[in-house]
């Protein structure tokens, strides 16, 4: 219940000469949910670690509130933490493991009853807790450790993994259930995960990480919709996005294959890249559209690409269809089943504004959406 | 073939393997009711009529032999052994619990290496070292104290407490220990209340192997201490006498020195099978 505030926090691991956090600066609001959200190794737990004291801070500053707390030890800080490996008191029932941190903070016992059982009806505990840890599955046990955390009135909350090990149906249960009640208390949460589902879920923004830079902090539309770069554009979203180069021609964008040969033309306005050689660009599969030869008239200034299908799969709920369009591969989403079978030819219409053009040399995004 | 046969092939291979090995521990039991009239019968035979004369003769401290009166000092030897044994251990509890939770924890420079040179000290003969020692001990003026001794003990005892125990922190995750921390408690109220109590049953067990093997140790008291500080191993010398080995003595020596161990061990079962299921019940 306090902002949080990193300022070109760094961490170097002694014996290692490579920056594991790098330059990561980010503004947490008061009663802000965020989620760090990087493959293993982009350091986002190190970040974490870091707002919580396990690991000193190489350089920078973390503030909680208007309080520097780089040098104050973990006990000192007031925030609260839901460990990956759980982390439980193998000893102390799952009663008291939640109830723990009250007990040192005079908190009148029928208070603790009260919150401990509040948490605990939320994460669905409560026939657990006169049960002792090691005789939980790893789920249950993930989830004492969530509550162990939620359960205190900490400035910042820190939820490591919190809901890896859950299955599907309790997990979709709990994420509306968790994020209600943080949004309640206003409770300034980071989140680290790997898992973009939930980190878009469970957050009002998402800092996307890789080798240690913070790449792009916004809001799930922000990271959809304007991806800051390559590695963004490429990490967010399923399927991933279609990324292709790209050189400059008079009033078109000719698209290469992966040798380096024209596959299709894009148009767009003359002079719109002038300057520019060659860009890489970005087709979300959700924006294509497909339709069969002949319908084209009706694209307006969208792109109109043929293409052949080669691979189309119904996955329940929506289709992945595959296309060949020259020597290029592009994967095209639709939520209806697409009738066209592998071999026959289609017509992809792609809207202007769902092409996201990026520098070719250093990924940064130079426009998001073609001018009509 | 039927479960009722093997049931009873087991029992009958059992009680082989147990006979093999507590016949000896049997036998000496029944020595120790004998006189050694008895003992040097031979054939050896089991029925005899027992005598508390050993018994008495060690508590009494006065041996008659054939060639007179010798004073023994048995009980002292054993006080002696309690006294070395009880504080090595502690001492080595109480050094080597917080560096074995240092070597489990932190890595440091020349961590590694200290750890090693501890153990090794376990794999040179001891009496290569101990000449050199009693020079020392005699300039130092630790020849015969038990200050001494318990010092020497450490040899023994402080790289078995250190290596065990270091296995079972490493065992104990270290998030517990941070999530004991974020609670709002310091580094030394986590290392007593989360990071021994979790450790339990393996300083319980590091602590009853050194005190066994501190108690067994017979060269280090034999060279480095006189009988004023000898322990039972190496008073049990004096019962071979001018006269000839009295066997019935040393049976019932032998006995009265196994009842500590033997109590000990029965009484720390419990943390010794705690420590071997330990690695079971951790999430």
């Amino acid at each position: 219940m306090s902002t949080l505030t990193l300022t070109d926090v760094s961490k170097v691991y002694p014996g290692s000469s490579e920056r594991s956090v790098d330059d990561v600066s980010m503004a947490i609001k008061d009663g802000e949910i965020i989620a760090l959200l990087g493959s293993s190794g982009c350091g986002k737990t190190s970040t974490l670690r870091m707002v919580a004291g396990f690991e000193s801070v190489t350089s920078g500053t973390i503030r909680i509130g208007d309080t520097v707390i780089n040098r104050l030890k973990p006990s000192e800080r007031n925030v609260a933490m839901a460990f990956e490996g759980y982390a439980l008191y193998p000893p102390l029932k799952v009663r008291d493991n939640i109830a723990f941190s009250l007990l040192r903070g005079r908190t009148a016992k029928a208070e603790i009853d009260r919150r401990v059982k509040a948490v605990s009806d939320m994460l669905e505990l409560g026939p657990m807790l006169e049960k002792f840890p090691p005789n939980l599955s790893g789920g249950q046990q993930q989830r004492v450790s969530l509550a162990r955390a939620l359960v205190r009135d900490a400035s910042a909350y820190l939820l490591d993994e919190p809901m890896s090990q859950l299955e599907p149906q309790l997990r979709a249960l709990l994420r509306a259930r968790i994020k209600d009640h943080m949004t309640l208390h206003r409770m300034t949460t980071v989140i680290v995960t790997h898992d973009q589902t939930e980190a878009i879920a469970l957050s009002d923004r998402v800092a996307v990480m890789d080798k240690g830079l913070l790449q792009q902090f916004g809001t799930p539309e922000d990271l959809r919709e304007r991806p800051a770069n390559l590695f963004v554009a490429s990490f967010i979203g399923e399927p991933p996005m279609n990324l292709y180069t790209a050189e400059v021609g008079g009033g078109e964008l000719v698209v290469l294959d992966e040798r380096g040969t024209p596959a299709f033309r894009i148009p767009c306005q003359p002079g719109e890249f002038a300057g520019r050689r060659r860009l890489s660009i970005g087709i979300r599969p959700h924006r294509v559209h497909l339709g069969a030869p002949g319908n084209g008239a009706a694209g307006g200034s969208d792109a109109l690409i043929p293409g052949e299908v080669l691979s189309n799969h119904w996955l329940g709920d929506h289709s992945h269809a595959g296309i060949g369009i020259g020597g290029c591969f592009l994967i095209a989403v639709a939520d209806r089943h697409v009738e066209a079978g592998v071999g026959s030819q289609v017509v992809l219409r792609i809207p202007r504004d769902a092409i996201h053009i990026f520098d070719d040399e250093t990924g940064l995004a130079v426009a998001h959406g073609l001018s009509a | 073939m039927s479960s009722q046969l093997l049931r009873a092939l087991r029992i009958v291979l059992m009680v082989m393997v147990g006979l093999f090995f507590l016949f000896p521990l049997l036998w000496v039991v029944l020595m120790s009711f004998m006189t050694n009239v008895d003992i040097l019968r031979s054939p050896p035979s089991p029925f005899f009529v027992p005598t508390l004369r050993n018994y008495l003769a060690l508590i009494s401290g006065h041996l008659s032999t054939s060639s007179g009166n010798v004073q023994i000092d048995y009980m002292h030897n054993l006080l002696n052994s309690v006294i070395l044994s009880v504080c090595s251990v502690v001492v080595s509890l109480i050094l080597g619990v917080p560096a074995a939770y240092a070597f489990a924890r932190y890595k440091f420079r020349g961590g590694e290496d200290m750890a090693f040179t501890l153990l090794s000290f376990r794999f040179a003969p001891p009496l290569l070292v101990l000449l050199p020692l009693l020079g020392y001990f005699q300039t130092l003026h630790l020849y015969d104290t038990y200050f001494g001794l318990v010092w020497v003990y450490q040899l023994i005892t402080l790289p078995l407490v250190l290596w065990i125990v270091r296995g079972y922190f490493e065992d104990v995750s270290e998030d517990i220990e941070l999530a004991y921390r974020l609670d709002g408690h310091g580094w030394l109220a986590t290392f007593f209340k989360i990071s021994i109590p979790l450790a339990r049953p393996g300083i319980a067990a590091a602590g009853l192997l050194s005190f066994i093997f501190a108690w067994n140790n017979f060269i280090f008291a034999l060279i480095l201490g006189s009988s004023d500080v000898q322990p039972v191993t190496v008073g049990a010398l004096a019962f071979i006498t001018a006269s000839g080995i009295e066997y019935g003595q040393i049976a019932a020596a032998l006995v009265l020195s196994v009842i500590p161990t033997l109590v000990l061990a029965i009484f720390t079962q419990r943390y010794l099978v705690e420590g071997l299921s330990l690695g079971a019940i951790k999430g």
